[in-house]
């Protein structure tokens, strides 16, 4: 279950990087951990971390001023790649709230959601703008409003675009599954006229428990 | 009103709306694998059980070592991995899924075993907990990858939450030439268009280059989708795709074959349907394709020379492009075939299926690998079907290793890693940073390609490529 989202005022990372894809997020050997304590330690294990696991002085996020970001704002493309949810599980462990970025993988962005984490589409200028702000200022704070739809920086102010049914889980921290079945009726009716029209798509047990 | 194939399979699944863009959409078939343990944690929590059991396709093709199979679940040296298998294993036999297990004589990559038992069908909505579910696209399905949230939404309610995205096509006219592979195609048109050039887009492929490939090769194509950044990509389906479907296990047979087929028949894009973007390429123009840098965007032709960033006018793709270069250790200018290839791999949902591992053993038949080479078939039916046509002793007897099936080195969570340093050709999907093991350099290549820098330590142009 997502925790409610609605308005944080956090530390920002700025991550000046495009393409940071779900490998780097979360090397492929990790993703099968648990959500256990501990797990934060993976988020970028391979760039944050030396080969002898200790902090790698040279990758932002150890750098002075960041700790204790809830927010990170990076390049296009952010999240490509891997369908893995561990990425975002990876992220919203090390304690990030809010991403954002130009551009997001799409099954990434989605996955947030589900995770009580919020991925922001701004445009290129206004990431850039942020950028400006936050680069030169280790520690610099960063507002996300999510249900006023904007994202403000020392008198900056971003409007952004949302889904209107992820804002709603969102917000109210709701488990979708719960939501959903709020319209069983309809998904019963649908199912009883879908198998009507396409009786080769129902289910076939027997026949495929012998193959 | 003329519609674009994309909205005749989804409009067809809206169970009901919640604005003009989002969906509750049905889903048809969801995809499993070992990674997805996830998504029966989620529904433990719910206390739930998979309501369509026999809709859900668990594969064990993620953590499966590709050798010592002989043995099954002990032949997993990995304890985490032995563990990870055993527990999806028992999960999925627990909800009564359609289960493919490490000894299932039908085991494969979720994406070869998928299409070749006909579970993969014209018109249905299947997303996987794979982004590469895109390859079930190449049958006019709309498939693609999701979280494990989204498959236990899927499990639990058979429905799944979307916005619609925008529509691109891609027409793709004339033939491709000889040599030149659905592989090539595919990295060539992610080069055109970017690594981010699909996103927030669902591709329809079109045009006469399209529908002259096989089956097989349209699964290559739409399994690349994904590396431009689209939700997915579809091909409607023809001719090409109701013989290949014709007879399979789980397709539809007698009277319901001819009711499907009449539905099918209808799954195109309608003349004058509008899309959000158009793009026209032409086939004649693909050569052979390696890929250079960090994201499959990052590609030359065989014969051409890798790129200078000081020619990128776009600032963040020039930083891009040198990050590339630095990890891949290459200089702008060179060309890959003067560079040395340390391994090769053959395998992947892009590139496991049978006619990929017949055009790779037709090039493995003119010399003798001078570097370790791995087959790994896509599925065990592929093995099977391989080995019938001698195509396993083509590859021993050219000193590469034949291994049984699993994803292995594309995703390397088996353990089979490319070391650091190394370079690898590989006929997989994604050539990130680290994805092959720590430290390790990729190149994507189509399975001649790779086969061909097999027996000569090199990327060679098949075009002109006579033997060793």
């Amino acid at each position: 279950m997502a925790e409610p989202f609605t308005r944080i005022t956090a530390v920002a990372v700025p991550l000046d990087e495009a393409n940071v894809d779900t490998d780097q997020l979360v090397p492929g050997r990790f993703s099968k951990l648990p959500i256990a304590p501990g797990h934060e330690r993976v988020l970028f294990h391979d760039r944050r971390f030396l080969a002898d696991e200790r902090p790698n002085p040279d990758f932002i996020f150890n750098g002075p001023g960041y700790q204790g970001a809830k927010i990170l704002v990076a390049r296009r493309n952010f999240g490509i790649g891997s369908s893995r949810e561990s990425a975002v599980m990876a992220v919203w462990s090390f304690g990030l709230r809010a991403l954002i970025a130009p551009s997001f993988g799409d099954i990434f962005f989605n996955n947030c959601f589900k995770r009580g984490l919020l991925p922001i589409r701004l445009p290129e200028s206004d990431v850039e703008k942020l950028f400006a702000y936050l680069l030169p200022r280790p520690g610099a704070t960063v507002t996300v409003d999510l249900p006023a739809q904007k994202v403000s920086a020392e008198g900056m102010t971003f409007a952004f675009e949302i889904g209107a049914v992820q804002k709603m889980c969102l917000v109210k921290g709701l488990d979708e599954v719960s939501f959903t079945q709020t319209h069983q009726t309809e998904i019963t009716a649908f199912e009883s006229d879908y198998y009507q029209e396409f009786p080769w798509l129902a289910e076939r047990t027997a026949h495929e428990r012998n193959l | 009103m003329a519609d674009t194939l994309f909205d005749k399979v989804w409009r067809r699944h809206v169970v009901t709306r919640f604005n003009a863009d989002e969906a509750l959409l049905y889903i048809d078939r969801v995809l499993l694998h070992e990674g997805s343990n996830h998504a029966f944690r989620s529904l433990a929590a719910m206390n739930r059980r998979a309501c369509r059991p026999r809709h859900a396709i668990a594969c064990s093709d993620h953590y499966v070592p590709t050798i010592g199979r002989e043995k099954g679940l002990d032949g997993v040296t990995i304890v985490e991995n032995r563990n990870e298998i055993a527990l999806m294993e028992r999960n999925a036999r627990e909800h009564d899924l359609m289960l493919f297990s490490i000894d299932d004589p039908l085991q494969g990559i979720l994406h070869v075993v998928g299409p070749e038992l006909g579970i993969t069908q014209p018109g249905m909505i299947i997303v996987g907990g794979d982004s590469h579910t895109c390859t079930h696209g190449a049958f006019g399905a709309l498939a693609f990858g999701t979280g494990s949230s989204e498959l236990a939404h899927i499990l639990a309610i058979q429905t799944l939450w979307q916005q619609r995205p925008r529509r691109m096509r891609i027409t793709i006219d004339g033939r491709l030439g000889a040599g030149v592979t659905a592989k090539d195609l595919a990295l060539w048109i992610i080069g055109r268009i970017g690594n981010d050039g699909g996103i927030g887009y669902f591709i329809e492929y079109a045009g006469s280059a399209v529908r002259a490939l096989s089956m097989e090769s349209r699964m290559t194509l739409c399994n690349l989708a994904i590396e431009a950044g689209a939700r997915g990509g579809m091909i409607a389906p023809d001719h090409t795709t109701f013989e290949y479907l014709a007879g399979r296990p789980h397709a539809p047979g007698g009277a319901m074959w001819d009711k499907a087929l009449a539905y099918w028949r209808t799954l195109k894009t309608d003349d004058g349907a509008s899309f959000d973007r158009e793009v026209a390429l032409d086939a004649t123009q693909v050569s052979p394709q390696v890929t250079w840098g960090i994201n499959p965007s990052q590609v030359v032709a065989v014969d051409e020379a890798v790129p200078d960033p000081l020619a990128e006018p776009d600032p963040m793709r020039r930083e891009s492009m040198k990050a590339a270069l630095q990890y891949m250790d290459l200089k702008p200018g060179t060309r890959l075939s003067e560079v040395p290839i340390d391994r090769v791999f053959i395998g992947s949902c892009t590139n496991a299926r049978i006619e990929d591992l017949r055009a790779a053993a037709d090039i493995a038949r003119r010399g003798r690998a001078i570097v370790p080479a791995y087959v790994m078939p896509g599925s065990r039916s592929v093995k099977r079907q391989a080995e019938q046509e001698g195509l396993d002793r083509v590859f021993l007897a050219a000193g590469f290793e034949w291994r049984d099936s699993g994803c292995s080195s594309c995703t390397c969570v088996n353990g089979d890693i490319v070391q650091p340093g190394e370079r690898c050709a590989s006929t997989s999907n994604r050539n990130y940073k680290g994805r092959q093991g720590p430290g390790s350099r990729t190149h994507l290549v189509s399975p001649a390609t790779a086969a061909a820098a097999a027996l000569t330590g090199r990327i060679v142009d098949i075009r002109r490529f006579a033997g060793t």
